[in-house]
């Protein structure tokens, strides 16, 4: 009985997962290829790590219509609480310099850290939430964003050094080399929000983003709901942040900022808020323009002895901050409005192809 | 009564070794609650009529010190100045016309993020053209000469803040109470659709508020940064977002209420430093906002609305 | 004896100083359609959100199948600003949010169409099943409860066959022409499986033929779910046609009550209400 359910599934997502058993072949072959410090990889680790975070807060804006600043104060947990429960205990006393080794004298295995991570976020989420749901739209901004700074002066306070390390950073735990993992882990974990996105749950939660009123009506408990949106979000931002600090080898609050959180959100924008492919794509071009692409920008470029005005540090930044307004006033659906690119799509598509080239052959 | 006698005296001296050991604290709470409360203005005219907040003002605020900087060094300062003022309220006016009318008909989620767009790229144009260096505020003579107050040392600008900001909340409340403008900003705070039926012309009465916001920014601006004398682009973002507490605090909408929250933000933030807590100052804002939206989201002076079902 | 099917009890809102519902009590038995009317501003859609759970009441009761289901009595601020009847019993208060009545039995419709609008006409209707299903939110985004999610579905999809949506049930709910958009919001509440259902101004913006459609739908509707209604409109060829009984109000208060016959010959009620043309 198991089994014809497994063989039936697949069976009907079989183009899914050639694409999927495609991708990380290729990636697999891309990393033999290519050096290792390639701009390349920088694009796709920090691009997989990114498409997480956009997509647990796609789920919290954009199908629930909870618009909450908060995302950069759930990744600091994330990553911190990653961190703290990873750095194995021999390099403890060099870390905590300052606080005799931190009290934690213990490191738990990557797996679970990473877990952990989530659970904690989601644990403050919870928290928080209980008095912040309640709130107006804008309100809920305002109140998110400020409880992230809160979060970010929490961590940096010197009494909590044996466990934060203070204003310093921390180092020293375990990261990752291939780009496998983040993509390996990104992907099952935005595979676990689609799948919540399509279920029943999921549909509520589109009830509250287009009426609350008539949800309401229909049954749905508001508060339980939000509740569960906002906690399942932050946990996967928390995810996304153990994600971050492995791929950066060092985390420190002060890099948390409101700012981050901004980011995230023009991701979100860019990509479509209400669509999962649209964030994931739209973070690949966002970090491949930011770290990559765009550099040229930031470089003084002199054509003979004729030096190219405007190009110096920090006009790649102003020039995508254009980009963005552009996106926003003019194309506010952005790349994927609602829609989403499944696999169907891209096998009618090709199929809509082939039927139109029959066509002109017969003619 | 010798007891009450003894008691009084007692309470009475804590509170005179409280404020000793505390004047400076106090005098720049003060002072920067009157800076605050120029912004603050500015965050609620504008909610109280779009309903949106305006993320960029903070960083408007931080052009407007920026601007100073570089003109002071090209042109004398009676020239400067008064050049300031007209870029700050001419940035204003051109994120309006480009930023949010646009956007007046979109959900308003779309214009809050056009907001944050702006802020975005606003730090990011004054990241490049500074290339990031903190730039130092000229000196403007005379209110930043040092005066002694009791046992404490200061500039006098914390003086003038508190009047200035004073004169300047008081010539505001006048214009919207007693000119026709400010009584089209009053209609269009309580019903926006309808006063536009009635003919107000809307876009004159926007463009007229952000004026006004940018002004009060402006001169805000010109009175912080002789006090905190160093200007990064991030200088507008906590100012900023500590004057739009200050706004929900007293009510959003209300400006009395704006000004008395900022004067309440500012003064106890400089106490927790004082007493120590510096880590603390800012997340003590935010703590304020959490428990006002909690308790009373209208604000102290603020009005309930109900929603028609 | 017919059960009684809704009773509520001197139920009063006060907003501020605005007394917007003041001691309404009326009964809904079992099999009826009950209409409530009265000139804009009566205060009826006020009285369907006290019953919903959507406001508080002042003051008051409601009983669902001869259970309490709403009771408030003036409190805190409202001690002083209550500007109704001293004598105040000092009953429990029960204040559930709107999703407990709707699980109780009763569904309501709105007065402005309120349908999910990015949501397509079927998803519209399998939203309604979500209260009920034996779900958590592991089972059902591992899809461990697909026996339920099937049966949910079929369901729904009999309903909009049913009420003739089937060929719809795809497209955004936002793109169906008027007429439909009001039968699938009467479906969506249909798809909660109520006991009572409150209409509000279900006939609002429809012409005469539109109007007639409506009153065989609601009738058809009642004898085929197993319901009751309680209806608010203004179309008084809707009202007079299909009601068993009429309460009117006028200012927050009842001023008349009886079958279409007795009402219509109301004075009070002439005077307040049907002098007035009908403006369809």
């Amino acid at each position: 009985m198991a089994d014809k359910k497994v063989h039936s599934f697949i069976v009907k997502n079989r183009v899914t997962i050639i694409m999927v058993v495609l991708l990380f072949a290729a990636l697999f072959i891309l990393e033999k290829i290519l050096p290792p410090s390639s701009m390349f990889f920088v694009v796709l680790k920090k691009g997989a790590i990114y498409a997480l975070v956009a997509v647990s807060m796609n789920l919290l804006n954009g199908f629930t219509g909870l618009f909450s600043l908060g995302q950069a104060g759930f990744m600091l947990i994330g990553a911190y609480t990653y961190a703290i429960f990873t750095i194995p205990p021999e390099a403890r006393d060099t870390v905590y310099q300052y606080f005799d080794g931190g009290i934690i004298k213990f490191a738990l295995p990557v797996p679970v850290a990473m877990i952990l991570a989530g659970l904690a976020a989601a644990f403050f989420a919870f928290l928080i939430g209980l008095p912040v749901l309640r709130l107006k739209s804008d309100y809920l901004a305002i109140a998110t964003l400020g409880f992230a700074e809160i979060i970010r002066a929490i961590f940096q306070w010197d009494k909590l050094g044996p466990i934060t390390n203070g204003s310093n950073l921390l180092r020293k735990f375990p990261g990752f080399t291939s780009v496998l993992f983040p993509f390996a882990v990104s992907g099952i974990c935005i595979t676990l929000i689609v799948l919540l996105i399509n279920s029943s749950y999921g549909r509520a939660f589109k009830a509250i983003r287009d009426d609350e009123i008539a949800a309401e009506a229909m049954g749905i408990n508001l508060a339980k709901h939000k509740q569960l949106a906002f906690t399942i979000s932050s946990f996967f931002a928390g995810v996304g942040g153990a994600l971050l600090a492995m791929y950066q080898t060092t985390v420190q609050a002060s890099a948390f900022t409101s700012a981050m959180t901004y980011e995230i959100l023009l991701i979100v924008v860019i990509g479509g808020i209400g669509s999962v492919t649209g964030s994931i794509l739209s973070s690949f071009l966002f970090i491949a323009c930011s770290e990559w692409w765009l550099r040229f920008l930031d470089n003084e470029t002199y054509i003979g002895s004729f030096r190219v005005p405007l190009l110096s540090s920090g006009f790649r930044k102003v020039v995508f901050s254009i980009i963005i307004m552009v996106v926003v006033l003019f194309y506010r659906q952005g790349i994927m409005g609602t829609k989403e690119l499944s696999a169907d799509a891209i096998t009618r598509f090709f199929r809509k192809l082939r039927g139109k080239t029959k066509e002109e052959a017969a003619k | 009564m010798l007891f009450i006698d003894v008691f009084l005296s007692e309470a009475v001296r804590s509170v005179k070794n409280f404020i000793d050991t505390n004047l400076p604290y106090i005098l720049a709470g003060i002072s920067v609650g009157g800076q605050y409360a120029l912004i603050a203005i500015g965050y609620t005219m504008v909610y109280g009529i779009l309903r949106l907040i305006n993320f960029a003002h903070g960083d408007i605020f931080m052009f407007a010190g920026f601007a100073m900087v570089y003109l002071a060094a090209w042109a004398p300062l009676y020239v400067a100045i008064p050049l300031v003022l007209i870029i700050t309220v001419l940035l204003g006016f051109i994120v309006e016309r480009v930023a949010y009318k646009p956007l007046r008909s979109a959900p308003r989620m779309s214009v809050m993020i056009s907001a944050i767009g702006v802020s975005y790229l606003l730090q990011n144009l004054a990241w490049y053209l500074t290339s990031g260096l903190a730039r130092q505020y000229p000196v403007i003579p005379w209110i930043s000469n040092s005066v002694d107050i009791g046992s404490a040392t200061t500039k006098i600008v914390t003086l003038i803040t508190p009047v200035l900001t004073f004169v300047l909340v008081v010539a505001l409340v006048m214009l919207i109470k007693h000119t026709k403008i400010g009584m089209a900003m009053r209609a269009l705070a309580k019903d926006f659709e309808t006063s536009q039926l009635m003919g107000i012309r809307i876009n004159t009465v926007i463009s007229i508020t952000f004026i006004i916001g940018s002004f009060l920014a402006a001169i805000g601006s010109l009175l912080y940064f002789t006090n905190y004398t160093s200007v990064t682009p991030i200088s507008g973002a906590m100012p900023g977002l500590k004057a739009f507490v200050a706004a929900v605090f007293g009510g959003i909408g209300s400006i009395p209420g704006a000004v008395i929250g900022a004067f309440i933000i500012g003064i106890c933030e400089n106490i927790i430093k004082g007493l120590g807590w510096t880590t603390f100052s800012d997340a003590f804002t935010f703590a304020l906002l959490i428990i006002i939206l909690i308790a009373r989201p209208t604000g102290l002076f603020g009005e309930k609305s109900t929603d028609k079902v | 004896m017919t059960e009684n099917i809704l009773h509520t009890e001197k139920l009063t809102m006060q907003f501020g100083g605005v007394m917007a519902v003041y001691n309404l009590t009326i009964d809904v038995y079992k099999g009826e359609i009950v209409a409530l009317i009265g000139p804009n501003g009566a205060g009826k859609t006020t009285a369907f959100n006290c019953i919903t759970g959507v406001y508080e009441p002042t003051n008051g009761s409601v009983s669902f199948c001869g259970k309490t289901i709403v009771s408030n009595h003036p409190q805190g601020r409202m001690k002083k600003l209550y500007a109704g009847d001293r004598d105040i019993t000092r009953s429990k208060v029960i204040s559930p949010t709107p999703d407990k009545i709707t699980k109780l039995g009763i569904a309501r419709t709105f007065q402005n169409i309120r349908l999910f609008k990015s949501l397509t006409v079927f998803e519209n209707v399998l939203v309604a099943k979500h209260m009920r299903a034996k779900q958590n939110i592991f089972s059902a985004t591992f899809r461990l409860n697909w026996p339920e999610e099937k049966r949910a579905r079929e369901e729904c999809l009999e309903l909009l066959e049913e009420q003739g949506l089937l060929q719809y049930k795809d497209e955004l709910a936002s793109s169906l022409p008027y007429g439909l958009q009001r039968r699938l919001e009467i479906s969506r509440a249909l798809a909660t499986k109520p006991k009572l259902l409150l209409l509000d101004e279900p006939a609002a913006g429809m012409n005469p033929q539109e109007t007639q459609e409506l009153a065989e739908f609601i009738v058809r509707i009642k004898d085929k779910y197993d319901l009751t209604i309680l209806l608010i409109e203004h179309h008084m060829d809707l009202v007079m046609k299909i009601s068993d009984r009429i309460y009117v109000m006028d200012f927050g208060k009842l001023i008349a009550h009886g079958t279409p016959a007795e009402v219509q010959q109301n004075q009070r009620v002439i005077d307040a209400y049907l002098g007035v043309a009908d403006d369809a």
